[in-house]
């Protein structure tokens, strides 16, 4: 239920039935899309189900699955993180620079990188009260161009003398390592936000910051560690591109940052804040992925030829009609968390 | 002059007229030390050359910086521009280049300016309308062509360069007038235009009052929603034409790369130029100045040696640090 139920600040026994219900229903929509398509393929297509599209499906979306579920928690504290396609490309950059040194070498210089973005955008939201959106604007470019620099302007070849490369093109028991590294992430995500007070934290402070302020919950540190979060798996995400494509690519990671939001918009998170789902966002960025590969099989078919080109029309008239659906639904949710109304105090409180 | 970029929603002003002047036009300040440090430094920086290089790199932002600043003045955001521009710049040459724009040279060209601006200007629209009748958020809203507008652009074309050399109509991103590029005056003009609206026009207040308080305005009578749809259909014509002079200086349509990047580099240069990204406050004059001033610096960087991927990172401290400038100036 926690994977793919909405999770609202401080919900217990305060939240009528019928909202509930509404909720358990706008997280499962996702995932009833997502098997909708899936029947689609098999049906439609030979291999689709063969271990072998499954599995490069899995590996190669592993890093998109990372990212958005940063941006899936920063998301719910009421901020966005912009920087972190800036932010795989860099930490792709480093850790190809460390892979001479093996395997944890390289996984902790990527993710370093990507914390140390995290901490520069969480210092400069909290203590300089630098709007999220120009702030990671800006960590965007400064990541892109440090990345730039790292690299000498061109892409750093991973070292194969060395077990990192296992990182992006291993196995473990039949299943791609960067799925595995996916799969824990999402979990302990999903845990963290459905059984810990930083979960709890994190909503209260994207439902109403100033009401968790005055509850004496630590909304700069929460806030500080949605971006630290957020940079670090980034980070991984940037460690797995440059394991798994052989180099560290610091003009890699372009559009990324939309394409999350995109996914997480798609799973039903609010952009406002204060309400979210870890295992929606995950159906989100696999719904998105599917779209494309059920558009590779189409065209391996022969019927029709759509150009690779079309993956991104059909994906923006997809979150179109995500959107639409969504808003027909849940006309009374974005009105809760419009920024000109205040938030009714039941949803904020800590007791 | 400077007064002119001003324009605040009345509610706000006398919190802000206790700033001293010197904080008032920071922005101002920034990009004078900037030219004066140039001057003494840079060598061959006071040339005409200079003027229009720099003139020339900003215009296609300013131009759409000009739409996105009213945008944000209602509190909203358009992170469609750049997929906008490829539109419109798949556009033109689709229209000159065709057989009717072949045999009709003159009303080829004509069509090839106006067409691919009220397409933009009609998707801008799409993007008001979506967000209006939707209630979505401005970014989500505009997510959708951000997405697939480029990908219209590409499906338009297959994705393949177009080249092509038609002088009457790449006049708007080649020619000059008195010696002045044509693009630079396309760019004062809409700052003059956008500036004046803003600050003399009862539209002008609406944007201001709907970005300072929605439930306020709702309350005294504004349409909102006719104002939102409004300013985005504005961003998406100014969007248009900038697609427009980017193909016309390229002699050359690519939809995979016009107007890549370009909505965040107007959102900075609004944002550095102190139009507040909440909404309820913009200057259109500012917005320009913005892009100036982060022009300048990556000359300045570049002029003197500072690698490319260098001047990205300064870049990124220019902006946090004017936008940190603004913010506690206007917390005095």
């Amino acid at each position: 239920m926690s994977g793919t139920g909405m999770t609202r600040g401080m919900s217990g026994g305060v939240d009528p039935l019928r909202q509930r219900a509404f909720k358990a229903l706008a997280g499962q929509r996702v995932l009833i899309a997502l098997l909708i398509l899936i029947v689609f393929g098999a049906v439609r297509y030979d291999h689709f189900l063969g271990a072998y599209n499954i599995l490069s499906f899995l590996r190669y979306n592993s890093m998109f699955a990372l990212v958005a579920l940063g941006m899936c928690f920063v998301i719910m504290s009421g901020g966005i993180d912009l920087s972190v396609g800036a932010t795989a490309a860099l930490a792709s950059v480093l850790a190809a620079l460390a892979s001479p040194y093996g395997l944890v070498a390289g996984l902790a210089a990527g993710i370093a990188g990507g914390a140390v973005m995290g901490v520069l955008n969480g210092l400069i939201v909290t203590r300089l009260g630098i709007l999220p959106f120009i702030t990671t604007l800006a960590g965007m470019l400064a990541a892109s161009g440090s990345a730039l620099l790292f690299a000498g302007n061109q892409t750093v070849g991973v070292s194969y003398d060395t077990a990192f490369i296992q990182l992006g093109q291993g196995d473990l028991l039949g299943f791609p390592i960067p799925a595995w590294l996916a799969l824990v992430a999402y979990v302990l995500g999903s845990v963290a936000l459905n059984f810990t007070n930083f979960g709890r934290d994190v909503l209260a402070v994207g439902g109403n910051p100033e009401a968790a302020r005055l509850m004496g919950l630590p909304v700069d540190r929460v806030t500080f560690f949605v971006y630290v979060l957020s940079g670090s798996l980034a980070g991984l995400a940037g460690v797995i591109l440059a394991a798994q494509f052989g180099a560290g690519q610091p003009n890699e990671g372009v559009g990324w940052e939309l394409f999350s939001i995109a996914a997480v918009v798609v799973g039903g998170t609010l952009l406002t804040g204060g309400l979210g789902s870890v295992g929606a966002t995950l159906s989100g960025v696999l719904l998105l992925g599917l779209i494309f590969n059920i558009l590779n099989f189409e065209n391996g078919m022969g019927w029709i030829s759509l150009s690779a080109y079309w993956q991104s029309v059909i994906r923006g008239a997809f979150l179109f009609l995500v959107v639409i659906a969504g808003s027909g639904f849940g006309r009374d949710l974005p009105r809760w968390a419009s920024r000109n109304t205040p938030t009714p105090p039941e949803t904020g409180g800590k007791s | 002059m400077a007064e002119a970029g001003e324009t605040t929603v009345p509610a706000a002003a006398p919190a802000r007229r206790q700033r001293s002047w010197l904080w008032r036009y920071g922005t101002y300040w920034a990009l004078l030390i900037l030219i004066l440090f140039n001057i003494a430094v840079t060598p061959h920086f006071v040339s005409w050359q200079t003027v229009n290089v720099n003139l020339t790199q900003v215009a296609t932002i300013v131009i759409v910086g000009v739409g996105m600043t009213l945008v944000i003045a209602t509190g909203g955001i358009d992170l469609s521009v750049g997929s906008l521009m490829a539109i419109s710049g798949a556009l033109a040459p689709i229209i000159f280049l065709s057989a009717f724009g072949v045999a009709h040279p003159a009303l080829g060209v004509a069509l090839a300016f106006v067409v691919p601006v009220l397409v933009a200007g009609l998707f801008g629209l799409f993007n008001g309308w979506f967000i209006t009748r939707f209630h979505v958020q401005p970014i989500v809203g505009t997510l959708v062509l951000f997405i697939a507008g480029r990908g219209i652009g590409q499906v338009m074309t297959n994705g393949n360069l177009q080249v092509f050399k038609n002088p009457g109509f790449q006049f708007i991103g080649m020619g000059r007038i008195l010696g002045v590029p044509f693009q630079v005056l396309v760019m004062l003009a809409l700052v003059a235009l956008a500036a004046l609206v803003l600050r003399r026009t009862l539209f002008g207040r609406q944007i201001l009052a709907v970005g300072g308080n929605e439930s306020a305005a709702r309350l005294s009578g504004v349409p909102i929603d006719g104002v939102k749809r409004a300013v985005y259909a504005i961003s998406g014509l100014c969007a248009g034409i900038a697609g427009l002079v980017v193909v016309a200086i390229n002699s050359s349509s690519d939809a995979n790369l016009v107007g890549l990047g370009m909505e965040l580099d107007a959102i900075a240069a609004v944002a550095v130029g102190g139009t507040l990204l909440t909404g309820g406050h913009a200057t259109v004059v500012g917005t320009m100045i913005g892009a100036l001033i982060i022009q300048l610096v990556r000359y300045t960087l570049l002029a003197n040696g500072v690698p490319d991927a260098a001047a990205l990172v300064v870049k990124a401290a220019i902006i946090v640090g004017a936008v940190w400038l603004q913010r506690r100036n206007s917390r005095t």
